[in-house]
């Protein structure tokens, strides 16, 4: 079972919404295709971001994926760590965010789906 | 599970890094029974195999083993391969799972070109392959064979039977690490596997992907056949002039071969780390300003050395150790260095 205090999308991102402040991570089930993550590539904070637009890539040892942001808005911080320890993401997928995004416009979390959804998803 | 060669193959068990690292520190098992097999015999089948490879066989004795190539008139590869001198008149070519089919037929009909009396067999589906690799693997495997494997030298191979299986055991691999290649009659092939996972029980035995084989053999600076070279890479270019018998007679490509050697080459392979944070990956253009000038074959993050690092095909002026190239990754312009080949050797060779 995902946790339910997390929104997520069909490209196996995470949000978890605090105010106005949105965090974004990938999911277990996205970290397990990934396999061993050795790179995630972050963008710079400030940068403006519109809902589906690539903010990053995350390679594993076998693979490189787009990471696409779930929500419009203006990222206000990267988490930094990932630089030194990629491996965070496959250790705890839902505890580690990647991006916080200050969001323009919070009705697009109307969109993402619940846990429950989710998990009917990757049944 | 992935489709390799024509083989359902996993590319992972417990994951890449921990069967890499369990190689490096352990021992590891590969099933690689899609590796082909094609047996050249007969009074002439010595200038046969000379014919058709780079390197010079007749330097092998019985028991003996060498990396090669199957080469073009061009000079360029058809596969990489194995040669195991089986007889005087005896040879086990070794080949990649996905050119067993187009090897052999290519054997055949160069050796029919060539004449003589010799005969050229797929045996492939003969022989089961697995892998035992790692500084455990000679222990391991020892407990199970009367073969004495401390004289079998790196690159030698010796007949026995492991765990009541009647087998050929060769010093051999595809990681940079000690270990044995053993050759088992596929019908006994599942026992021979799983005594020797629980041989390698209390030594920390994995058994390894795809994955794991292809970052190991990066980091040890082996080539992958058509992902490295194919059908338009010269032996020279692909860094491999020691595998060429320069001292042999005519062999097919010799004369273009022989001409890169004496200067005409215009690029070759060349090992490079990444300077910048990135990963760099098969496909990847190296750019010398506006201009592309060379492409990434191969590349990874390496598990055990921990560096971002790769092969890249370059002109030959860009190719000295130390020299600065700039890759382009998905748009962005990143720099890596090359540097000396092998990135990983083993401290205490076999």
């Amino acid at each position: 079972m995902y946790p339910t205090d997390l929104k997520y999308t069909i490209e196996h991102e995470w949000v978890r919404v605090d105010g106005d402040d949105a965090a974004v991570g990938i999911t277990d089930f996205a970290q397990k295709q990934l396999g061993d993550v050795v790179f995630v590539e972050l963008p710079d904070v400030g940068r403006t971001l519109t809902k589906g637009e690539v903010f990053g890539t995350i390679e594993s040892v076998k693979a490189v994926s787009e990471l696409f942001s779930p929500v419009s808005g203006i990222v206000v911080a990267v988490h930094d760590a990932l630089a030194a320890h990629p491996d965070y993401v496959n250790g705890q997928p839902h505890e580690t965010w990647m991006i916080r995004v200050k969001m323009s416009n919070a009705g697009e979390l109307d969109a993402l789906m619940s846990s429950t959804r989710y998990d009917a998803f990757i049944a | 599970m992935v489709e390799f060669g024509g083989w359902d193959m996993p590319v992972e068990y417990s994951g890449i890094i921990d069967e890499h690292m369990a190689v490096r520190t352990a021992v590891g098992l590969f099933d690689v029974c899609h590796m082909g097999q094609i047996e050249v015999a007969g009074p002439d089948a010595l200038a046969a195999v000379q014919w058709i490879s780079s390197n010079d066989a007749s330097r092998l004795a019985i028991g003996q083993i060498q990396y090669s190539a199957l080469t073009t008139a061009g000079g360029t590869f058809v596969d990489d391969i194995l040669v195991y001198r089986m007889g005087e008149q005896h040879f086990m070519l070794v080949v990649n799972a996905g050119n067993i089919m187009k090897d052999h037929q290519w054997i055949v009909a160069k050796v029919a070109e060539h004449g003589g009396d010799v005969s050229v067999v797929n045996a492939s589906s003969r022989y089961a392959l697995i892998a035992i690799q790692g500084p455990m693997a000679e222990r391991v495997l020892q407990a199970l064979t009367d073969i004495d494997l401390a004289a079998i030298k790196y690159y030698w191979f010796g007949h026995g039977e492991v765990f009541g299986v009647r087998v050929t055991v060769s010093r051999t691999g595809y990681t940079g690490e000690d270990g044995f290649e053993v050759f088992a009659a596929p019908a006994q092939a599942e026992r021979v596997w799983n005594a020797l996972l629980e041989a390698g029980a209390g030594h920390g035995i994995k058994p390894c992907g795809l994955g794991a084989r292809d970052t190991l053999r990066l980091e040890a600076s082996m080539r992958l056949c058509g992902s490295d070279m194919d059908e338009g890479t010269s032996v020279v270019e692909a860094g491999l002039s020691w595998i060429v018998g320069w001292k042999k007679d005519a062999f097919l490509g010799a004369e273009r071969l022989r001409a890169q050697k004496a200067g005409s080459l215009e690029r070759r392979l060349v090992g490079f780390e990444m300077r910048d944070r990135a990963i760099a990956r098969h496909g990847h253009v190296v750019m010398d300003g506006d201009a592309p000038v060379g492409v990434v074959t191969s590349g990874t993050q390496t598990p055990y050395l921990k560096k971002s690092i790769g092969l890249a095909m370059v002109p030959v002026a860009l190719s000295a150790p130390g020299t600065s190239l700039i890759i382009d990754i998905r748009g962005r312009r990143v720099a890596a260095e090359v540097v000396p080949e092998p990135f990983y050797k083993r401290s205490q060779p076999a």
